[in-house]
């Protein structure tokens, strides 16, 4: 039998397979090596770094909904100096495509970051976080703002070669048009979707339950509404597009590349299994084979409606 | 740390609505320290999604045990597990109680559920070090001896032992103890050990305490448990990582 080709490509960035770990979701890789080879891994995708250090919300962080969570971090993160200080050093020790995540409150700091970070070799892409819910300087402000995330696009751009990738916000009526902006302005590609605005009240003291009262919701409840999302850009706009939300097992990142994904994200799973990515490459090979696929790429976009 | 399948031998209830599992894991049993914890995933369906942590009770040759309540679905799963049912195990978690420090007496102060991690601590400190143990509860039902030994009792309704909280037990029992070579270990509410924390600082008693957050994975990725240290206020600690048992001198509680 011959071997499947599992590689995929988000623009100029070739992956060895489609599954990259979601920023957020594997810090700076040090913990979660201790249960994955990240060298199977298409690529990793760094906690979203500000150009300082930010020390996040107060507890809590974190709850529980029915198939999801809620998080709001609050970006917690040691800043760019620090991350190429302490943490690009054991990063450089793999053979996996590192994207950095950047999160900011300006314009200027996301560009700001991106010039410190690019004459960095380790690193392959960028993927600017625009929509992180949990901030109260930035984030969604950005991404739920067509001209902001275009500014944002075209001036970061400006700033790398490198491939640029903007995360894209589902709290918006049409996402396409922002992946239009984002194609407009130079990005590179998209990934969609970041985590859902919710929140979580306790019946008896009636307040919330977590500090920042609204938190991002994550995992498998979320994943009908990133397909549709996926889905839209893919009818809409012609640009590469990561796929993330709620993917628990290889039939789910299938279910993503058909409706339009070229590779995917897997986010809160790492917390319940961290293990589970590396083993969803064999899986999707084994599809591939029982369905007598040669190249996974093929998938992308092949919906039948 | 690593994820294993273990199987349950069987499940006690040992009290109104407090369980004691025992569970076959040698690979566990031989490395987890008292005041460590393991991250249970009590099944695979997408509800309940996230692991539920547990610190160790006790370790008896090949077998680990757990000490829970049924707070919600995960907990009533995990009761609900036959003998010979596997359990998915992320562990062991965490930095436990320096029990190896040079104190003659161990203190040990539970508030409620909190006394789950002792049962090991008291197994691991035995014919080594004396015990006197606090332990106490709202009322009778929260009052759990499982595993204690040389304890002193409380409530805070007076339905069994001293009528009051832990720690006035223990203020009340000071004449007991040497202060200089004794070493407190806590675990209960937050607000039990806020005031304990109080007490051990103002009574120059040096005091670890096993604290509690909500948290997604235990392990460091999710950042979901800060804890406010006393050192760095521009860092939070984690409590998965870097606690749970923290010197109270550490941390705001």
């Amino acid at each position: 039998m011959s071997k499947v080709d599992l590689a995929v490509k988000i623009g100029s960035l070739k992956l060895r397979n489609p599954i990259m770990l979601a920023s957020g979701t594997v810090g700076y890789g040090n913990e979660i090596s201790e249960f994955s080879d990240l060298n199977k891994l298409g690529a990793i995708v760094t906690k979203s770094l500000s150009l300082k250090p930010r020390k996040g919300n107060p507890p809590q962080r974190i709850v529980e909904t029915p198939a999801g969570m809620l998080n709001a971090i609050g970006l917690a993160n040691v800043g760019v100096e620090e991350f190429l200080k302490d943490k690009i050093p054991f990063l450089k020790k793999f053979d996996v495509p590192l994207i950095c995540n950047i999160a900011a409150s300006t314009i200027e700091e996301y560009v700001e970051c991106t010039r410190l970070l690019d004459g960095e070799e380790t690193i392959k892409a960028f993927e600017i976080n625009v929509s992180c819910p949990n901030v109260k300087d930035g984030g969604l402000q950005f991404g739920n703002d067509k001209n902001a995330v275009g500014l944002v696009t075209s001036k970061v751009r400006a700033a790398t070669n490198k491939p640029l990738i903007i995360k894209l916000s589902p709290n918006v009526s049409y996402i396409s048009e922002f992946a239009q902006v984002v194609k407009d302005e130079g990005g590179d590609a998209v990934s969609a979707i970041n985590t859902l605005v919710g929140t979580a009240f306790n019946i008896f003291t009636r307040k919330p339950k977590i500090f920042n009262v609204n938190g991002g919701l994550s995992g498998p409840a979320i994943k009908p509404v990133a397909l549709a999302k996926v889905l839209e850009i893919s009818q809409k706009v012609d640009i590469p597009i990561i796929g993330i939300g709620g993917i628990m097992n290889w039939k789910d990142v299938i279910e993503f590349m058909i409706v339009g994904s070229v590779a995917v994200q897997i986010g809160t799973l790492n917390f319940i299994d961290p293990t589970a990515p590396e083993k969803m490459i064999k899986e999707l090979e084994d599809y591939c084979i029982n369905n007598k696929i040669s190249k996974l790429s093929e998938l992308t976009a092949s919906y039948v409606i | 740390m690593f994820i294993i399948n273990s199987s349950v031998i069987e499940t006690k209830q040992v009290h109104e609505n407090i369980f004691i599992q025992k569970i076959h894991s040698p690979e566990i049993a031989e490395i987890i320290k008292p005041g460590q914890f393991l991250n249970i995933r009590v099944s695979e369906a997408t509800f309940p999604l996230l692991r539920r942590p547990f610190s160790i009770c006790d370790v008896e040759g090949e077998n680990i045990y757990l000490m829970f309540n049924i707070l919600g679905e995960g907990t009533r799963i995990l009761a609900r597990k036959n003998p010979g049912e596997l359990i998915d195990i992320l562990g062991p978690l965490g930095n436990g109680f320096k029990l190896d420090d040079d104190f003659k007496s161990a203190i040990i102060v539970a508030g409620g559920l909190g006394a789950a991690p002792f049962p090991f601590v008291t197994r691991s400190l035995k014919n080594k070090k004396e015990i006197l143990t606090f332990v106490g509860g709202r009322t009778k039902q929260d009052v759990i001896t499982y595993g204690m030994e040389n304890y002193i009792l409380s409530s805070d309704d007076g339905s069994i032992g001293f009528n009051g909280n832990v720690v006035q037990s223990l203020e009340r029992n000071l004449d007991k103890i040497d202060i200089a070579s004794s070493k407190v270990f806590g675990c209960g509410p937050n607000a039990m050990l806020r005031v304990l924390k109080d007490y051990c600082i103002n009574n120059n008693l040096d005091c670890e305490v096993s604290t509690e957050c909500a948290m997604a994975c235990g392990f460091g990725i999710c950042q979901g448990c800060p804890i406010e240290s006393t050192s760095n206020t521009d860092k939070y600690l984690l409590v998965c990582k870097d606690g749970p048992v923290f010197n109270v001198k550490d941390v705001v509680i």
